[in-house]
């Protein structure tokens, strides 16, 4: 169900492992169409020989010396957990 | 004195009623939640309370400590243990914070409580504060009208007296823009001036926590506890925390300030634009110099931060699934049925609409088109910056293009609502620091809607962005002026 961009919603929201009825995706995919459309602006921008900016400022290689310190405890972890026994998550079967 | 009268106080008259004896850390609580039951049924600032962990804390408070037996109010996207933390999402339904965030942390030992976690846009994602799935939040200046967002509640409780200050992040803009459309001081600090580590992540080269106050000075205040490196958060910066209330009351001569031409746009409200060219002339005749300045790509980054912002999300968001907190959908056949169902269940739709898109500008095929191409444009943006402070040494705009717009005004058009962060989010793009301070009022309807003046200023140069906007501050009268709490809200 693809409209004036490139971008399938129904798909996509399938790789992000989002369900979706059929006519959120149809709302989502006209607005997301229109973002798309808005941000085709950034194709006029000559970007020729710069780099890429992934964080602001420029922090590299930060490092921590390597030792055990106190964290939570695996009863601390699963305080939040829906389901739970002997101390693991319960999820459904993964493996047959 | 009554509560009321309490409640309406900033955190530095508070600070010396509390350490001259005259009122202790519990009736100051208990002025906040009187003001809180009497008025936020109808405002919505608050997602949750707990009044008794808050007793408990006052009764120990060390009123001689920087932010003695003061309570702060925290965004509800913040880890405070035993508390929830719903990011005003459906998907964190019943979960309750293990441990404190750094920022929470270093509260606490800097004296103060932290009472109470606002209402947001769902996961910061919004300009509005009506993508909570929680509840909605109004503004305290015209009910009919949005607080703004994402920081939407903590700028309602301050500027209604439900807050003495509070905390809130800002990724577009979500605590200043929200803080100009209630009439309220919103810091966003420098990119990893302050620690994220326990702020729920959106986008993480972006998010920045700051302080929402009634004053400039109580600004400074909270940024004095809570900046600083943290080995935690491996982006958080090892530079040296300055003394910010110190660098309060320097007078603004041989202060540069630019305007940025392309920020004088169509599209500014004629009050807002009226309102900041007043505050240009105001700070002139502080003594500062005014220049303008050019920052050529601003037209792009709007763009370019749907694009990052929402790449960010779709990784950071993909922890949500219902395995180890939050909600989980019910009787799932199998684990595929449990990720798909839990999350259309338990996203709202501008959460999932920004997920799609950002996993859709990673996808194979279009990582160049769209996110390989919006870092370098993002670069590009930085550049702009770092020219414009080469010549001056602080950037002057409206904080939002608008005063408060209607609630349901720009829910059903994504795009309008992204483009009210038009002069906010250049600023997190480059990491740099930014603050909205009053400037004045637009008349509309028989309301007056606050304007809020936004200054921006280089890389860990919050003290002199604090510095102006507390010479601003002091020379005007925005800052005194509080909300005709409507009808409907003056139960207390």
């Amino acid at each position: 169900m693809a409209g004036s961009s490139d971008l399938d919603v129904a798909d996509v929201a399938r790789v992000a492992r989002i369900n979706l009825r059929e006519d959120e995706a149809k709302i989502f995919q006209k607005q997301l169409d229109d973002v798309l459309k808005y941000v085709e602006k950034l194709r006029q921008v000559d970007v020729t020989g710069v780099d890429m900016t992934g964080h602001a400022l420029p922090v590299f290689n930060v490092f921590r010396d390597d030792a055990p310190r106190d964290w939570f405890t695996a009863d601390q972890a699963l305080t939040n957990a829906s389901r739970q026994a002997n101390g693991l998550f319960v999820v459904p079967r993964v493996v047959e | 004195m009554t509560g009321n009268h309490l409640a309406a106080l900033s955190i530095a008259d508070l600070q010396s009623l509390l350490r001259s004896r005259e009122v202790s850390s519990r009736e100051v609580i208990d002025s906040l939640r009187e003001r809180i039951e009497a008025i936020d049924g109808d405002l919505g600032a608050y997602l949750s309370l707990d009044v008794e962990a808050a007793i408990k804390e006052a009764e120990h408070a060390n009123v001689d400590l920087p932010l003695g037996g003061i309570p702060i109010a925290i965004k509800d996207i913040i880890n405070v243990m035993g508390q929830p933390c719903s990011c005003a999402s459906k998907i964190l339904d019943g979960y309750r914070a293990p441990y404190d965030a750094t920022v929470i942390q270093k509260l606490r030992a800097a004296g103060a409580i932290p009472f109470g976690k606002t209402n947001l846009d769902e996961f910061a994602m919004g300009s509005s504060t009506e993508n909570s799935a929680v509840k909605s939040t109004c503004n305290p200046w015209d009910p009919s009208r949005v607080p703004g967002g994402s920081s939407g509640g903590s700028a309602a409780a301050v500027a209604a007296d439900e807050a003495f200050g509070a905390l809130g992040s800002d990724t577009g803009g979500s605590i200043r823009q929200p803080a100009a459309l209630c009439g309220v001081v919103g810091l966003k600090p420098t990119y990893g001036r302050i620690s994220r580590f326990g702020l729920v992540a959106f986008a993480s080269s972006l998010d920045q926590i700051g302080p929402v106050t009634k004053t400039v000075r109580d600004a400074a205040v909270i940024m004095s506890a809570i900046a600083g490196h943290d080995p935690l958060d491996s982006t958080s910066l090892n530079a040296p925390v300055p003394d910010y209330v110190g660098s309060l009351g320097k007078d603004l001569r041989g202060v540069r300030l630019g305007v940025p031409k392309e920020y004088m746009i169509e599209g500014i409200d004629p009050q807002v634009r009226a309102a900041i060219d007043a505050a240009v002339k105001q700070l002139n005749s502080l003594g500062a110099e005014i220049i303008e300045v050019s920052l050529p790509s601003t037209e792009y980054a709007i763009a370019v931060y749907y694009i990052i912002a929402t790449a960010e999300a779709s990784a950071n968001l993909a922890r949500f699934d219902g395995v180890r907190y939050g909600y989980r959908a019910e009787n799932p056949q199998d684990v595929l049925d449990l990720y798909g169902r839990t999350r259309e269940e338990g996203f709202g739709p501008e959460v999932k609409r920004r997920i799609i898109l950002g996993t859709y500008v990673l996808s194979s095929g279009y990582y160049d088109a769209y996110y390989l191409r919006a870092q370098k444009v993002r670069e590009l943006i930085r550049r702009d910056f770092t020219s414009a402070f080469e010549k001056v040494d602080a950037l002057i705009s409206p904080t939002s293009p608008v005063a408060a717009f209607k609630v349901g005004e720009r829910v059903a058009d994504p795009l309008q609502m992204y483009l009210a962060d038009i002069f906010t989010i250049a600023a997190n793009l480059a990491g740099i620091c930014g603050i909205s301070v009053p400037c004045g009022f637009a008349e509309l309807n028989g309301h007056r809607l606050p304007i809020g003046l936004q200054l921006l200023g280089k890389p860990l140069d919050e003290a002199r962005i604090l510095q102006i906007a507390h010479a601003y501050e002091q020379s005007t009268e925005w800052h005194k002026a509080r909300p005709p709490i409507a009808p409907s809200l003056s139960k207390a």
